[in-house]
């Protein structure tokens, strides 16, 4: 076998069996059956079916009915129950825990509804808050009763007003498919901004290793640095791709499952029943190109450094970079036409980012993402090339300095004169 | 499959740390290097190897410059010493064997053998870390032989080695050289080389001082040891005519004269003095002939 596949076969299957990748794999598969089950582990821990049962006092005989109503259509998750005692005795029930709170019900003078709520705390504001709108629409009917406007003229006046959006420009996108672009580019930003870190910390981690334990010296007198370089990198990047396949089967499964109880709740809003291919076809690109960027930048920044300790201290500026593009897509996520966003999509150490960002809410012109992705291919290999002669002249110095001045002697190294 | 350096110079910047080096050592024949710290040793085995380019000058193996294509055919023990901490010795070797082109289960079959050879097959699946210092050296020279190079490139290969496991890596290397390989290596301990190697170079800022096969050098050096021990004062011996240096010990003086006719003349004079034990004329040590043109200059 070629000594190629021999060191990636070797980085990846010793990654794959420590247990470290193993551990963290696994914290991550619990954590995405947790977000994708969190509506079942929510009424798990609701004993009441995330029913509140709040008791109404209806001092006046009259409202309960219509506030019951209102209430319903409001947030059919509170649950009102007329309570036929006392304000004390309602107080005690609140005590053992029987509701969660009291409203008392009352006309003020002018006739109008007005209420006291009671709960051993007011934290719970949504409920409180659902609770006066209730009342508040209440009130109004009333109102309206009382200055003799006919039903029909109510309604005209609640009549909400007609608003639509139109894109002018050819293939915009409408509203909904913004949403929905939204909510996918968002978690893809994500996990392409977390895995290029991630990884391109644990490339460099592995040259440092090798430096530092010296076995480097052994390693670059049978094969040569490039080879190596690229066998890891390589390496890596299979084992990225194992883990996220791993967080994708689990995700997709579990989703699937529980498609029915989901499909109201944020994933439904953020449209991730019937994805565009086009966006994911764009997020594989942009994730492979990204990681091979920053993976080669980790590589040769990695192969500067003589001890482990020094790994992060290196790798700052770079972590920073990706940190700045990922900021920069944050804001663009509400404003995808500006046009910093524009600008900043074809600096190639931002682009795997926000050029994503871009094709994936915009309709952008084919051949702009084509000279983005242009840009950052011809980055990367420059990168590699430059990458490689640093790399191939870096493993063989040991010192105490990191700086980055280390490159050029790194060069220096290398340069036959 | 003759190695040879021609002109060979190497600059970092300002620095020359190798300097107009030519040398050529012969198919099965064991070479020593001799330098002090900084003498350019490590940088001319890593132009050998081709991990550096010379600044000047031409490296041939069989007439051919030595690069990955030959990796197969190469073993090298770096000075300063490694291997992957959290490995187990076995996966170790066996990767860094499969990377110098060696089958897997060749691999193994004489991973075992060298185990044995070394008396700690007990390792084999221990975890490098775990190992003492001189056990993961041993290990380590497992690794630089374990695919039978042709050319064996050991740096300081008995630095931090006990008395006994000098003797086994020392035999292992003359095994090695009976085998059929050419080998290369640098030492600060000269009797090792002395005991050894037919030729041998001593580097000095970079550049040769001495050169050739160990008797020539000898020989060349002209000056020789004279032990005297005798029952009288033999202090007087020391301004002597023809007496380089002089070392008094309990039992009488070392004295380097500047050839065999000095010793002649000595022994008139101390003859009928009184009773003399011991009166041997040696030949000098590497050791005498390192100080001599190395430390001079730091004089």
């Amino acid at each position: 076998m070629n000594n190629f596949w021999i060191i990636l076969f070797h980085t990846y299957l010793n990654k794959l069996k420590s247990k470290s990748f193993i551990v963290t794999t696994l914290l991550t598969v619990v954590i995405v059956l947790a977000l994708t089950n969190l509506n079942n582990i929510i009424s798990i821990f609701d004993k009441n079916g995330g029913k509140e049962t709040v008791a109404v006092l209806d001092e006046t005989g009259k409202l309960y009915d219509p506030f019951k109503q209102q209430a319903a259509s409001i947030n059919k998750d509170i649950k009102l129950t007329k309570f036929n005692g006392t304000e004390k005795e309602a107080e005690i029930a609140i005590g053992k825990g029987e509701f969660k709170g009291l409203i008392q019900l009352r006309f003020n003078d002018e006739k109008l509804p007005e209420a006291t709520y009671k709960a051993r705390s007011i934290a719970d504001s949504s409920l409180y808050t659902d609770l006066q709108t209730s009342l508040q629409q209440v009130k109004t009917m009333l109102a309206a009763t009382q200055i003799n406007l006919t039903p029909t003229q109510l309604e005209k006046l609640y009549e909400p007003v007609s608003f639509e959006k139109f894109a002018l420009e050819k293939n915009a996108k409408t509203e909904e498919e913004l949403n929905q672009a939204r909510g996918l580019v968002y978690v893809l930003l994500f996990i392409i901004y977390f895995s290029v870190i991630m990884y391109a910390n644990m490339i460099a981690m592995e040259v440092a290793t090798e430096k530092s334990s010296r076995v480097m010296e052994i390693l670059i007198s049978s094969v040569s640095p490039i080879k190596q370089m690229f066998a890891k990198i390589i390496g890596i990047g299979l084992l990225s791709l194992t883990q996220l396949a791993v967080f994708l089967i689990v995700g997709y499964y579990s989703l699937t499952k529980n498609m029915d109880s989901l499909k109201d709740g944020f994933f439904g809003v953020y449209g991730f029943k019937d994805i565009p291919g086009v966006t994911i076809m764009y997020a594989v690109i942009f994730f492979i190109l990204g990681y091979f960027l920053y993976a080669t930048l980790a590589a040769f920044l990695g192969s500067l450094v003589s001890r482990i300790e020094d790994v992060q201290q290196m790798i700052t500026p770079m972590t920073l970079l990706v940190v700045a593009g990922f900021m920069i897509a944050m804001f663009g996520l509400g404003n995808p036409d500006a046009a910093f966003i524009t600008a900043t999509s074809y600096i190639p150490f931002f682009t795997p980012m926000i050029m994503f960002l871009r094709v994936g809410m915009l309709t952008i012109p084919v051949w702009e993402a084509i000279l983005g992705i242009s840009i950052l291919v011809i980055t990367i290999a420059a990168l590699a090339v430059f990458g490689a002669r640093v790399y191939r002249g870096g493993v063989l110095m040991y010192g105490q300095s990191n700086s980055y001045k280390d490159i050029k002697k790194a060069l220096q190294l290398t340069k036959n004169k | 499959m003759v190695l040879k350096l021609e002109g060979v110079t190497k600059r970092f910047g300002q620095f020359t740390a190798v300097d107009q080096l030519s040398l050529e050592i012969p198919e099965r024949e064991m070479f020593g290097f001799l330098g002090a710290n900084g003498a350019g040793k490590t940088t001319t085995f890593r132009m050998i190897l081709g991990l550096l380019d010379s600044t000047g000058g031409r490296i041939t193996w069989d007439g051919k410059a030595i690069d990955y294509s030959a990796s197969h055919l190469v073993g090298y023990l770096p000075e300063e010493r490694g291997l992957y901490p959290k490995l187990k010795v076995r996966d170790q070797l066996v990767y860094l064997a499969r990377l110098r082109g060696m089958q897997k289960n060749e691999a193994l079959i004489e991973l075992k053998s060298w185990l044995e050879r070394f008396k700690i097959p007990e390792y084999e699946n221990k975890k490098v870390e775990e190992l003492s210092k001189g056990n993961q050296q041993k290990i380590q020279f497992i690794a630089a032989v374990l695919h039978k190079p042709k050319l064996l490139i050991l740096d300081e290969p008995f630095s931090g080695l006990d008395p006994v496991n000098v003797e086994m890596l020392k035999e292992a290397v003359l095994t090695l050289k009976e085998n059929g390989a050419t080998i290369v290596f640098s030492s600060h301990r000269m009797e090792h080389v002395e005991e050894m190697c037919e030729h041998l170079c001593i580097l000095h800022k970079g550049s040769p001082v001495v050169h050739g096969s160990l008797k020539e050098i000898k020989r060349a050096f002209g000056k020789k040891n004279l032990v005297i021990h005798a029952d009288f004062e033999l202090d007087q011996l020391k301004n002597f005519h023809g007496v380089v240096r002089a070392k008094s010990t309990m039992e009488g003086v070392h004295l380097q004269i500047e050839g065999e006719p000095v010793a002649e003349k000595i022994l008139k004079e101390i003859v009928g003095k009184g009773f003399i034990r011991k009166f041997a004329l040696e030949e000098p040590s590497l050791n005498d002939i390192f100080i001599e043109k190395v430390g001079n200059s730091y004089e």
